[in-house]
């Protein structure tokens, strides 16, 4: 369905990544926000509370992380699209309620413009080093859908994208923003309302009492409902079996702990969305996303004037991992490079699908600024040799 | 001999409040002589008697004992994390902004872990009625101290009696701004149904604390003996007083204590406010969320 007009501010911008991102969130339909004030990303939320009044939309300065991520949770099962916006020791607080959110299957959005971490680390500067706690963050087993964006333009458009994959698939969907394209400020066109495509909640057709909120048939996603409805439903943090019942056993925690990872997994190459250049025939592929897809560029192009055949694999979609295309040119190239400003986190999921068969080299930056492209051309020429 | 599950299959329809609860998940988890059965009576009774729209009504819970009464009543009902029950709610409710939200838990869940929410969401004045149900103590994991747990009594971790000062809960409460406040035992079947109905009709964040016996484990920790001890105990030593002064509604070790309605007042809900501020400041550029929520219904 086309989207609400009134989130929509059509035209030509001049905006910073996290007014690109807030601008994408009410454009995508987005009409609550939770959050509270952390470095880097507070713009976000500035942007969204001087708007919200103008089309519906409520905004509430929550007393924590915490009490965000459990009102956004809350607020997605009323029916609203959701989100909360934070950065990295927010991020860490939010994980309790992003497991219930994976658990009790709530499409939901939350922004983490990354810093530099551990702990209070470096709030004004970049890093990218939260990629694992995205994937893996919250106990037990779960999957949900990170995404990259490498300019404010993408900020606005991936949000659009962020918030449909999060109500096709009932996920909490993470939005892996960085300091540095948070902060960048470019132009960012903002197309007519009648031409953003917004996926709507999935509301159950089954009447009340014929409807159970985790019954799938055939799909491995329930349809939804929200409160309010006549429904009388029930949901819980605890494993349930399809009526949203607590079942304390081994069998229903196989069943139910199983679909909320083979929705995602059995999905991965329908969510994957990367953009490639010059990788077919490359002998080396690099593989970036966020700020260092920036960086990397120049880092390719000093390399291909050296004479190596350098291609570039850019993730949009971070999680689930594209282990299809990584392990299809794990075979042809010879050897993978992968930049990024952690000390090595998405490089340890192209080595497990390169599985050995070429070199998989690492260019690890501790953070608090990006990567000198020559270290990655130097990368380069050693995966070439 | 029939079973405990059989007798509970032949009483569906004729227990008045079965309407009101998920017949398919009794019997409960609850102890026997646990005050929390007495509880869901009065919330349910009480939802009968003011004829609120049940499909509008929705209820959160956090973890814990009271953590599992949103899963026993029949309504658009949510058991959350541990002390989220409140900022959970408040999205529900900000979400949906016709939707009556409940909030069910209990003293550890709203008052340990959630303390901060719980004092927030009653200075934002969010349009939520809090239930809760106070036992001195942490039940579900296995009698723990809990921010209640009167001075000198015993804990599972406290063993040699507790040495912190505990809360005076509905003091709290009215200090952060809470327009409806009171504290009955479960005992005062009537008192507590009719405090319920009262508070479901009013706006802005209601707040009732309802004392509850732990024979399980409190009143074994403590030598208290059995449930029906502990109501004995709320017959002889609550003294019904309305309007009291909060700040004398402290809980002693098996002392004397007050009960009744506190505070009963109006102010501008959390919704309410921030409309009139944006009327009044934005005039008609201002677009409120409607009260079937954001902007997907349309």
């Amino acid at each position: 369905m086309k989207t609400d007009p009134r989130g929509v501010l059509t035209g030509v911008h001049y905006l910073d990544g996290d007014f690109a991102c807030g601008e994408g969130a009410m454009a995508a339909g987005c009409r609550f926000v939770a959050g509270y004030p952390i470095t880097p990303s507070t713009e976000v939320v500035e942007r969204i509370s001087r708007r919200f009044p103008f089309m519906g939309g409520t905004f509430i300065q929550m007393e924590d992380e915490l009490a965000s991520m459990a009102a956004v949770v809350g607020a997605s099962w009323s029916g609203t699209k959701s989100m909360t916006v934070t950065s990295g020791p927010g991020f860490s607080l939010m994980m309790e309620n992003i497991g219930l959110g994976a658990m009790m299957e709530t499409p939901c959005v939350v922004v983490n413009v990354q810093r530099g971490g551990p702990s209070t680390g470096l709030p004004t500067m970049v890093g990218q080093a939260d990629m694992m706690q995205a994937r893996w963050g919250s106990h037990g087993d779960y999957q949900l859908i990170a995404l990259s964006p490498q300019s404010p333009q993408e900020a606005f458009d991936l949000m659009i994208e962020a918030f449909n994959l999060a109500e096709q698939y009932r996920v909490p969907v993470m939005f892996m923003m960085d300091e540095c394209v948070g902060h960048m400020t470019e132009k960012v066109v903002i197309p007519q309302a009648d031409q953003i495509e917004v996926v709507p909640r999935t509301l159950t057709t089954k009447p009340p009492g014929e409807y159970w909120p985790y019954q799938v048939n055939g799909s491995h996603i329930p349809d939804m409902v929200r409160a309010g409805d006549g429904y009388r439903f029930h949901t819980t943090g605890l494993t349930h079996d399809y009526r949203g019942y607590p079942v304390m056993s081994a069998d229903c925690q196989d069943e139910s702990v199983r679909r909320l990872v083979d929705k995602i997994v059995l999905n991965a190459d329908r969510i994957a969305h990367f953009d490639e250049e010059k990788v077919e025939g490359a002998e080396v592929v690099v593989l970036a996303y966020g700020i260092t897809a920036r960086v990397t560029r120049m880092g390719i192009e000093l390399a291909r004037r050296e004479g190596l055949k350098v291609g570039f694999l850019r993730l949009v979609v971070v999680w689930p991992f594209p282990e299809t295309k990584i392990r299809e040119l794990a075979g042809r190239v010879k050897g993978f490079v992968v930049p990024e400003v952690n000390l090595g986190q998405v490089v340890l999921e192209v080595e497990r699908c390169a599985a050995g068969r070429c070199p998989v080299v690492g260019v690890p930056h501790a953070g608090g600024g990006v990567h000198d492209p020559q270290i990655i051309c130097d990368a380069i020429v050693r995966a070439a040799r | 001999m029939s079973t405990t599950a059989e007798r509970v299959e032949s009483a569906q329809g004729e227990h008045p409040i079965a309407p009101y609860l998920r017949m398919d998940r009794i019997p409960h988890i609850w102890c026997p002589t646990c005050g929390l059965g007495t509880v869901v009576k009065c919330y349910a009774t009480a939802l009968e008697e003011t004829g609120l729209d049940l499909d509008k009504v929705s209820i959160v819970s956090g973890i814990g004992c009271t953590g599992r009464v949103a899963g026993y009543m029949k309504l658009d009902a949510f058991h959350s994390t541990h002390g989220r029950a409140i900022p959970f709610a408040t999205g529900l409710k900000l979400g949906r902004p016709e939707l009556n939200v409940t909030v069910f838990s209990g003293d550890g869940d709203l008052l340990g872990i959630g303390g901060n929410h719980f004092i927030h969401a009653a200075r934002r004045n969010i349009d939520l009625l809090v239930v809760l149900v106070n036992n001195f103590i942490y039940g579900m994991t296995g009698g723990q101290n809990a921010p209640t747990t009167p001075m000198t009594a015993k804990s599972s971790t406290m063993p040699f009696g507790n040495f912190e000062r505990p809360f005076n809960i509905p003091h709290l409460a009215a200090s952060c701004g809470a327009t409806y406040v009171a504290r009955w035992t479960c005992l005062h079947v009537r008192r507590l149904t009719k405090a319920f109905a009262e508070a479901l009709g009013r706006k802005g964040f209601r707040f009732i604390e309802v004392i509850a016996p732990c024979s399980t484990l409190y009143a074994r920790l403590n030598r208290l003996g059995s449930g029906l001890d502990l109501l004995r105990f709320y017959h002889d030593s609550a003294e019904v007083r309305h309007g009291a002064d909060t700040r004398e509604l402290d809980m002693g070790f098996q002392e004397k204590f007050i009960c009744g309605k506190f505070v009963d007042s109006e102010r501008p809900t959390f919704t309410e406010a921030m409309n009139e501020h944006y009327s009044k400041i934005l005039g008609d550029r201002y677009v409120p969320m409607t009260p079937e929520g954001g902007w997907i219904h349309e």
